[in-house]
């Protein structure tokens, strides 16, 4: 997994509360048996006006001008500004594929769905939660200032705008860790293999029929 | 010692290892693995070399992208191509990592929350995960249940286990005599409607109350199944007689002497009596009438006797323009009474509703009539080849084709629209699924979200009824 330390990027706002993981990657592009390749079909039914189908050349599809990403002040934007309860719905690890596929590192909102904001971390994606107001207040700022950027500090724990002003935010000291060095959980768990046994011997003892092969 | 909750039980019962954080490493005792979720946590074993830690621990089957029409060609009859490869891949994967699979040609193939418990593979007590997030429906044992991503169908394959961050208690206690006509369906919109899509985020959420007892299992399993759209991976139910008597028997369900050693350990699967929720709702299900959705979320849901809610009323403005978002997509004025909302389509199944006392409501309804010149198709999904079996054995599939009804093989079908069973743009939907988002049934496709009744019943009148009325009527 790639780590994460700092970024600094251009913003693009998706003024929409309860965006849904149907809405990130539909169901077509599902199918692939890959992890890659899922950041042309992100936002397909928004971003494209015909109706997209795997395999398709990107090149000849119709692009809906209206639709955010497709404007081109946030061309090569990699800092998503969303509303509450992003990514709720399917558990589909697609959607986070499709988003850092696309180049999105960092996704700011007042809330995330629970298995969305898990499945970013596994892919070197931070979720950053920030108060309704400061979101709104970014909201307003994006709108204004054309090019406008944002810079997150992993470590510190901040966004810090164009102008100076920084806000910080929480996470787990686990994940964070794990995104700092782009630490592979597998492994870490694996380290504690003995423990995993143990339990497993007198989770067997104890509840014989949960081991009935 | 202190009083517990259910999910504090289950979660205690199942902790292998806690970080200084909280995060905890948690054992899993069953996953489900479905051909959508899985072929990249496969390839991932594969890359590093990993062996599944307990294989049989797993249960595997193809659902998603299974088709619902002629299955005699098997897996090679699937004409999508890219289809056909996922479920090809699943095939492969269980034979080289020795994952026991219900193949598309087996009998007791279907949707994986529906199979698991008819073959009593969840068990109460249970931890069990899937890369799917209606993974909550088998809450309904008394069994942590959740969805997860495939990076950690990946995790659970290679360890066993899960890294998880224990969540808050919430319960939800729904209290009173169930009226007639309402089902677990509608008190389950009902409660999305009240707690929001995002109100249950970060909680475990325990349904409890006499309603809630006086569901059926598979009643409880749509309760817990939707429990996702209120934002809470878990739901769950504590186990009563209804619960050791609904695993009794089942193949994959505890024998001999295990059965009674398991029946007296699964006694103490509920909250204590003191035990402290972080937040607590209460229902009267006296309240609550036959639920539709009329919008894009599940938490835009009104009663049969109400009307599409204006969003000039709404003060917050995110919430307004949500709403006005919603209503352009789905096509309808506000102010619209729901019985004045035509069908073009009826889809009778997904994880949510498939099961047999579902199709054995809605084969009340159609029973004698017939579905409406209006509407296009009207489909019926069985959960599972067992559920179908059962179903054909009582003479349900005559009376779904007597009336009008396609009768299917069984998967997930157009509740998510990954095989051919999708809608067309602008066609509107009465279905028996669990979400009503933008494009879920088919792109540009308007999904209004009903209890198996209710979907029979707009079948045969063209727009959403009341079912109540409807049976009267016909009496």
């Amino acid at each position: 997994m790639q780590a994460f330390t700092q970024h600094n990027g251009l913003c693009v706002p998706l003024d929409r509360p309860n965006v849904d993981t149907d809405a990130i990657i539909p169901k077509q592009f599902l199918k692939s048996i890959k992890r890659s390749g899922f950041g042309a079909n992100l936002f397909d039914e928004w971003r494209y006006l015909d109706r997209g189908e795997p395999g398709q050349e990107v090149s000849t599809r119709k692009i809906n001008p209206d639709f955010v990403l497709n404007q081109p002040r946030y061309a090569g934007a990699s800092i998503l500004l969303t509303r509450d309860n992003f990514g709720c719905g399917s558990s589909r690890e697609h959607a986070p594929w499709a988003l850092e596929d696309y180049g999105f590192r960092t996704i700011i909102a007042p809330s995330f769905a629970d298995i969305f904001y898990n499945n970013c971390f596994k892919n070197g994606i931070l979720p950053i939660v920030l108060d309704s107001d400061i979101v709104d207040q970014l909201f307003k700022q994006v709108a204004a200032n054309e090019g406008y950027a944002l810079t997150i500090d992993l470590v510190a724990q901040t966004v810090t705008d164009p102008a100076g002003q920084q806000f910080s935010f929480t996470l787990d000291a686990f994940r964070k860790h794990c995104l700092l060095h782009g630490l592979d959980d597998i492994d870490l768990t694996l380290q504690h293999v003995d423990a995993i046994k143990s339990f497993e011997q007198k989770h067997r003892a104890a509840s014989p029929w949960l081991f009935a092969d | 010692m202190a009083a517990k909750t259910l999910y504090d039980k289950l979660w205690d019962a199942h902790l292998v290892h806690q970080n200084e954080d909280g995060s905890s490493l948690i054992y899993i005792d069953r996953q489900l693995v479905h051909e959508v979720t899985s072929p990249q946590a496969f390839e991932g074993l594969r890359l590093a070399g990993r062996k599944p830690w307990r294989a049989t621990a797993n249960l595997a089957m193809p659902d998603h992208n299974v088709p619902t029409t002629d299955r005699a060609a098997g897996v090679a009859g699937i004409t999508d191509p890219v289809s056909r490869l996922q479920v090809e891949t699943l095939d492969k994967n269980c034979v080289d990592f020795a994952i026991p699979e219900f193949t598309m040609a087996d009998i007791r193939q279907g949707i994986v929350h529906v199979v698991s418990p008819e073959q009593g593979a969840t068990l109460p007590g249970m931890t069990l995960v899937c890369g799917d997030s209606h993974t909550s429906t088998h809450g309904a044992l008394a069994a942590l249940a959740h969805g997860v991503g495939t990076s950690e169908v990946e995790h659970v394959l290679a360890t066993q286990c899960l890294i998880q961050k224990k969540s808050k208690n919430m319960r939800i206690r729904v209290e009173g005599k169930i009226p007639i006509g309402v089902t677990a369906k509608d008190i389950v919109l009902a409660i999305i409607g009240k707690l929001g899509t995002a109100g249950g985020t970060g909680y475990a959420i325990e349904f409890s109350g006499s309603a809630i007892r006086e569901l059926s299992i598979e009643g409880r399993m749509t309760v817990c199944n939707m429990t996702i759209e209120a934002g809470a991976r878990a739901g769950m139910i504590a186990v009563d007689d209804k619960t050791i008597d609904y695993v009794k028997g089942r193949p994959f369900a505890p024998k001999g002497e295990d059965w009674g050693k398991a029946v007296a350990a699964w006694a103490d699967l509920h909250s204590d009596e003191d035990a402290v929720f972080d937040c607590e709702i209460v229902l009267d299900v006296t309240d609550i009438e036959p639920q539709v959705t009329w919008g894009t979320s599940p938490e835009m849901v009104a009663p049969i006797s109400g009307c599409v809610p204006d969003p000039q009323r709404e003060p917050d403005s995110v919430k307004r323009s949500g709403m006005q978002r919603a209503l352009e997509y789905i096509g309808l004025k506000a102010n619209t009474a729901i019985t004045d909302i035509s069908i073009d389509k009826v889809f009778i199944g997904s994880c949510t509703n498939s099961r047999i006392e579902d199709l054995r409501a809605a084969a009340a309804v159609a029973k004698g009539r017939k579905v409406a010149d209006s509407v296009s198709l009207a489909m019926v999904v069985p959960g599972s080849g067992l559920v179908k079996k059962q179903a054909e054995a009582e003479g349900l599939d005559k009376i779904f084709a007597e009336a009008g009804f396609e009768w299917r093989q069984p998967g997930c079908s157009m509740c998510l629209a990954m095989n051919a069973d999708r809608l067309e743009p602008g066609e509107r939907c009465a279905s028996t699924s669990n979400r009503n988002f933008e494009g879920r049934q088919g792109q540009g496709g308007r999904t209004h979200l009903v209890s198996p009744q209710m979907a029979a019943a707009a079948a045969v009148a063209g727009h959403f009824v009341d079912v109540r009325d409807f049976t009267l009527e016909s009496r």
